[in-house]
């Protein structure tokens, strides 16, 4: 007997029925991000929920970081430590006494995830703007979408050029420093200093590694570079690299990679018995997470080295007060939020970072008024913002998004940043020359917040 | 008569789907369409395993090609957008014919291995030729939506529309392969390759259709997929993707449609929820990221176990024949181990004893 | 010609880690007919052990020893556990569950370890090798690692060979009815079968994190090349477990090294197919081919 001519339709009503059942179910379950606006207390200034995201008590900005997977080591401490310095502000007193929400969402370094979680934290959530879009490839897939639907995209984190379209896409700025102004400074400096040497160079091979090799070759004569060696960050075994580099005869390896693939490069190195001079760039040369990556290494057969030993003497530069300088007003302030709020991390490199680009959203937002709205927030970058907590001036003006200009050059030695000369500032293109910087850096207000 | 049949049932759930989609938030609507897409991908495998008793772990290469193709056509010759699918679907099925063939005489988890390896390997193309490719990077999708439909449309909407259309689509022409002579020689090769090749059929010739078939879905999916997140990169097909998709498949229930649905609904919802569960928790990100991954870990294994028919046959044990598929499409059985080609036999209980205890289910 | 030295033993050096992979792979296909899509994460999981184990005590083989334990019992627990409930499921549901698996150790991993990555102790020195002034490309522990794998899979084979307890592995693979028949306990048997896979899979884990780092997701790539390597070999053969490693090892070394290290993968892929299409079943699998 067939059953099938009754079946189709009480299939297709049922499939109906279970849509419909579950569409009303998630429908019912979003509970919908920002919540109304509670009526404002009878202070003297009146605070409006002015924006999306914003309301009488609260700010919400969200984000997108690689909290899991590939990229995680070491960038996964980037947004703690940003929303400790936001749990700072609210606790003393918010942003014009609002206090900030910072939500964060994991898109494991996935371009695809990454544009689900800013689909939900704009539609879903109304944040006020995005903030510290972490990683190259991810933030490339949501850039269009948060200039189209005019929300604020700042400071992402990445270095590369792609954040400076002020014409097509002016919602979005970034805010370290880029990467070819990176290369063209560490470039000047190995051309000095190594004058007729071999120079070889390791960068990922994206827009991050192309990107600081051609600051490199502004800057280095072209017939000092011996072998031009790229790896792909998903597959570990750098083996041959460092193979093609020693037989090349690298006297100096210049190295744009991420913590891990430095620690890689060393030990490859350790291995064929390679032992050139290392540059490596920011990104990859916070000396703590490296010695911790290297540490088992350098305890090899029992000796009583430390992790630094292996880190010690590596060239690179800094474009934030080194942690070592103990008595830099910025540390002290780095080191405070460090203790109250972040007891269970190292204070690095990457806490450091989290905390200076916050600082620099609540400098925005303090000048964008009392009940901005995203245009203000915008504008407010394009005025220019004061130097902060870095060693250079940033760029930002109504046609400029970059951010930090300067850097300076650095030699790791116990563990930490040793300053080596002054701060250079440079642009990005290829006959922009390296000067020293006539800025003077700015001392942390005393209370730690930034005054209006 | 199956033709009107699956229209009529089509037309119906497309009115539903216009009006759902006007009714819920600009969000909601962002993933009805990620579903849609998933549904075409996740359905094309469904049928690769389920009816023709292929396995494959590495559908996120077809879906790679598709998005790729869509990318590329959409920056270099801007097309219009039904013809780039259309384009996306050849050039994977394209695809799919050429690995068919050269994986046509493996079996079980021989080509399990050939088709992870696959989707493992064919993302690094796009890190070799960066010029063309875009590197890690990867291309910009970005499409318009038409004028006609008034400057104040939403962008999502207009998405969640042409995925869901896209996805009826498919799966009307899916049913009908099912029903017709091919889907019934599949079932055949299925379950008895040696008796199939006997009684005349070409079994290499339908492996390799099969295969066409399951990477055009894939690939369908992977263009609808680019347009509704905009971007195509390495990073969005790994094997993480290909696991996904078979994960989805078995758990919705193998071979069957509404099967393909369940599983691309819980693919796309359940990380999300089990996300904001955790953060609403105060677990805020580090090690508490973790959760919703080891969360979904014990989801499979939990449902594996108490449903070992998927979600479909767990709905067909507890409502009965109301949401009972066709007879020919619920009996699914993957020769996993027969058609392996090894010599040893079958494991230790006589199979046939337990898919009795499977059929007994709606009495 | 150093180059090519240094690129054929590193390809042997690692080859022999996927070979280790490639035979817990096969140890379980054999007895259960089941591809245990999780042998990566339960040997991540076993090395975080042992690091732990090491951070506590300071000594290497002290964690080495406990991370093979470990191994014993996790593949014990998880087949008594998980997978002998979907014996008389469907096949493919074991592998759905093993994938659950998979992505429930990381996922473990990553709340009770954190997801940073961690540098895990060599056994011996890593500096490079020297044969008079040339460079070899391997260092002292490479030579342990080979030496290790070929050991255990030798104990193996004999175990196999000349003992009641490999008489009963053996017949339980091969001729489960009769076996019972016979009066062997087919439940414990299996439940062996994965706790000596689970011993293999540390053992790699162990001996291959220290030339890379320790993270929830450091096993996946290994795992894809471990399983590769097996397929290579015939999942029936240990010997072809073994035989594949070092083979693919060797083959993506070369390619690495001469044809650039972006398509390596892409090379695999072809060295795998054009092994599959010669023998469908891998090269040393004792199956016959059905011709009609």
């Amino acid at each position: 007997m067939n059953r099938s001519f009754r079946v189709p339709r009480i299939r297709a009503l049922a499939g109906i029925a279970g849509l419909t059942a579950v569409a009303v179910i998630a429908a019912g379950c979003s509970s919908g991000g920002g919540s109304g606006s509670s009526p404002s207390s009878s202070g003297s200034k009146k605070l409006t929920a002015s924006a999306p995201g914003i309301t009488a008590s609260t700010i919400t900005i969200g984000s997108h970081q690689p909290l899991t997977g590939v990229a995680a080591p070491g960038y996964d401490e980037i947004s703690p430590a940003s929303n400790a310095y936001f749990q700072y502000v609210n606790a003393h007193g918010g942003v014009y006494g609002r206090k900030i929400v910072y939500k964060v969402l994991n898109d494991q370094y996935d371009p695809t995830i990454t544009s689900t979680d800013v689909h939900q934290l704009v539609l879903q959530d109304n944040v006020f703007a995005i903030f510290d879009g972490l990683g190259t490839p991810t933030h490339l897939a949501v850039v269009k979408y948060l200039n189209a639907s005019k929300i604020p995209d700042l400071f992402v984190a990445s270095g590369c050029e792609c954040w400076n379209e002020t014409s097509t896409e002016p919602e979005t700025t970034g805010w370290q420093i880029d990467y070819v102004r990176e290369g063209k400074i560490l470039g000047k400096y190995l051309e000095q200093k190594f004058k007729g040497k071999k120079i070889g160079y390791f960068y990922q091979d994206d827009e991050f590694g192309q990107d600081g090799v051609k600051g490199l070759d502004d800057e280095i004569p072209k017939s000092q570079v011996v072998a031009r060696q790229s790896y792909n960050p998903s597959v570990t075994n750098v083996a041959p690299q460092v193979t093609a580099l020693k037989a090349a005869g690298a006297q100096v390896v210049v190295s744009f990679s991420v913590p891990a693939f430095t620690a890689l490069l060393k030990l490859g190195m350790l291995k064929l018995n390679f032992n050139p001079q290392l540059a490596v760039s920011d990104v990859g040369s916070d000396p703590i997470t490296l010695s911790g990556l290297l540490e088992s290494f350098a305890k090899q057969g029992g000796a009583k080295v430390s992790g630094n030993a292996l880190t010690q003497g590596i060239i690179t530069d800094g474009y934030l007060p080194s942690l070592g300088s103990t008595s830099n007003s910025w540390i002290q302030l780095f080191t405070k939020i460090h203790s109250t709020y972040l007891k269970k991390l190292p204070l690095d490199g990457n806490v450091a970072f989290g905390i200076a680009v916050a600082y620099t959203f609540v400098q925005a937002m303090l000048k964008a008024g009392r009940n901005p709205t995203r245009q203000d927030l915008v504008n407010a970058i394009n005025s220019g913002l004061p130097q902060g907590p870095s060693v250079a001036p940033y760029a930002y003006s109504a046609s400029n998004h970059d951010g930090i200009t300067g850097a300076y050059i650095a030699v790791i030695k116990n563990g930490a940043l040793s300053q080596v000369g002054p701060v250079q500032v440079t642009d990005t293109s290829a006959s922009g020359a390296v000067t020293t910087d006539s800025t003077s850096p700015q001392a942390a207000p005393a209370s730690g917040i930034p005054s209006p | 008569m199956t033709l009107a049949r699956h229209l009529g049932a089509a037309i119906v759930v497309a009115a539903i789907v216009v009006l759902l989609s006007i009714q819920l938030s600009a969000y909601r609507d962002y993933q009805l369409a990620e579903v849609a897409a998933y549904l075409v991908a996740v359905a094309g495998l469904t049928v690769l395993i389920g009816l023709s008793g292929q396995i494959s772990i590495g559908h996120g290469a077809f879906m790679a090609i598709g998005g790729y193709t869509s990318a590329l056509l959409l920056t270099h010759l801007g097309w219009p957008l039904a013809l780039i699918l259309l384009a996306s679907v050849v050039v994977s099925a394209a695809g799919g014919a050429l690995f068919g063939v050269a994986a046509a005489r493996l079996r079980g988890p021989y080509l399990a291995g050939a088709t992870l390896m696959l989707a493992v390997a064919l993302p690094t193309v796009a890190d070799q030729y960066q010029h063309f490719f875009g590197g890690d990077q990867g291309l910009s999708v970005a499409i318009t939506t038409p004028a006609s439909l008034g400057a104040t449309f939403p962008p999502t909407r207009w998405q969640a529309w042409v995925t869901c259309a896209s996805a009826l689509i498919a799966l009307i022409l899916l049913a009908n392969l099912a029903r017709s002579r091919v889907g019934r020689s599949w079932r055949a090769v299925r379950d008895d390759e040696v008796a199939a090749a006997l009684s005349g059929l070409n079994v290499a010739r339908l492996q390799v259709l099969a295969f066409v078939v399951s990477a055009a879905c894939a690939g369908l999916g992977g263009a609808l997929l680019a347009v509704v997140t905009g971007i195509v990169a390495p990073g969005a097909y790994t094997l993480t993707l290909s696991i996904a998709l078979l994960t989805a498949a078995v758990l919705g229930g193998l071979g069957t449609l509404p099967g393909a649905l369940w599983g691309s609904l819980v693919l796309v919802l359940v990380p999300t929820y089990l996300t904001n569960v955790g953060t609403s928790h105060g677990l805020s990100s580090g090690a508490s990221s973790s959760v919703p991954i080891a969360a979904y870990g014990v989801i499979l294994i939990v449902v594996m176990l108490v449903f070992p028919a998927g979600i479909q046959g767990g709905l067909r044990r507890l409502f009965g024949s109301a949401v009972d598929t066709p007879p020919a499409l619920s009996r699914w059985r993957v020769p996993f181990t027969r058609s392996a080609g090894t010599s040893p036999p079958p494991p230790l209980r006589p199979p046939a004893q337990g898919r009795e205890n499977q059929e007994e289910g709606p009495s | 010609m150093q180059e090519f030295l240094e690129f054929t033993l590193g390809g042997i050096a690692t080859g022999m880690i996927y070979a280790a992979i490639a035979l817990s792979l096969v140890l379980i296909w054999r007895g259960t007919r089941i591809l245990n899509y999780s042998q990566g994460g339960m040997a991540m999981f076993t090395t975080y052990i042992a690091w732990l184990v090491i951070r506590d005590t300071g000594s290497y083989w002290a964690g080495f020893a406990v991370a093979l334990a470990a191994g014993l019992v996790l593949g014990s627990v998880l087949e008594v556990a998980v997978v002998r409930p979907t014996e008389n499921k469907p096949p493919l549901n074991a592998v759905i569950v093993t994938i659950g698996l998979l992505i429930l150790l990381e996922g473990a991993a990553g709340i009770i370890y954190g997801g940073q990555y961690r540098s895990f102790p060599a056994a011996f020195s890593i500096k490079g090798l020297k044969a008079g002034s040339i460079g070899l490309g391997i260092s002292p522990n490479d030579v342990f690692t080979a030496a290790a794998v070929l050991a255990a899979a030798l104990i193996l084979a004999l175990v196999f060979r000349y003992t009641s307890v490999g008489l009963r592995l053996r017949a339980a693979a091969f001729a489960p009815a009769v076996a019972r028949l016979l009066g062997i306990r087919i439940g414990r048997v299996l439940t062996l079968g994965w706790a000596l896979a689970g011993l293999f899979g540390a053992l790699a884990g162990v001996l291959v994190t220290s030339s890379t780092f320790l993270y929830p997701n450091s096993m996946d790539s290994i795992f894809v090349l471990g399983f590769t390597a097996a397929v290579i070999g015939g999942l029936d053969s240990p010997l072809g477990a073994v035989i594949g490693g070092i083979v693919l090892g060797v083959v993506l070394s070369y390619a690495g090294g001469y044809l650039g290290s972006n398509l390596v993968l892409v090379y695999g892929l072809a060295a795998l197919v054009l092994v599959l299409m010669i023998r469908p079943t891998g090269l040393f699998s004792s199956a016959t081919v059905r011709r009609v």
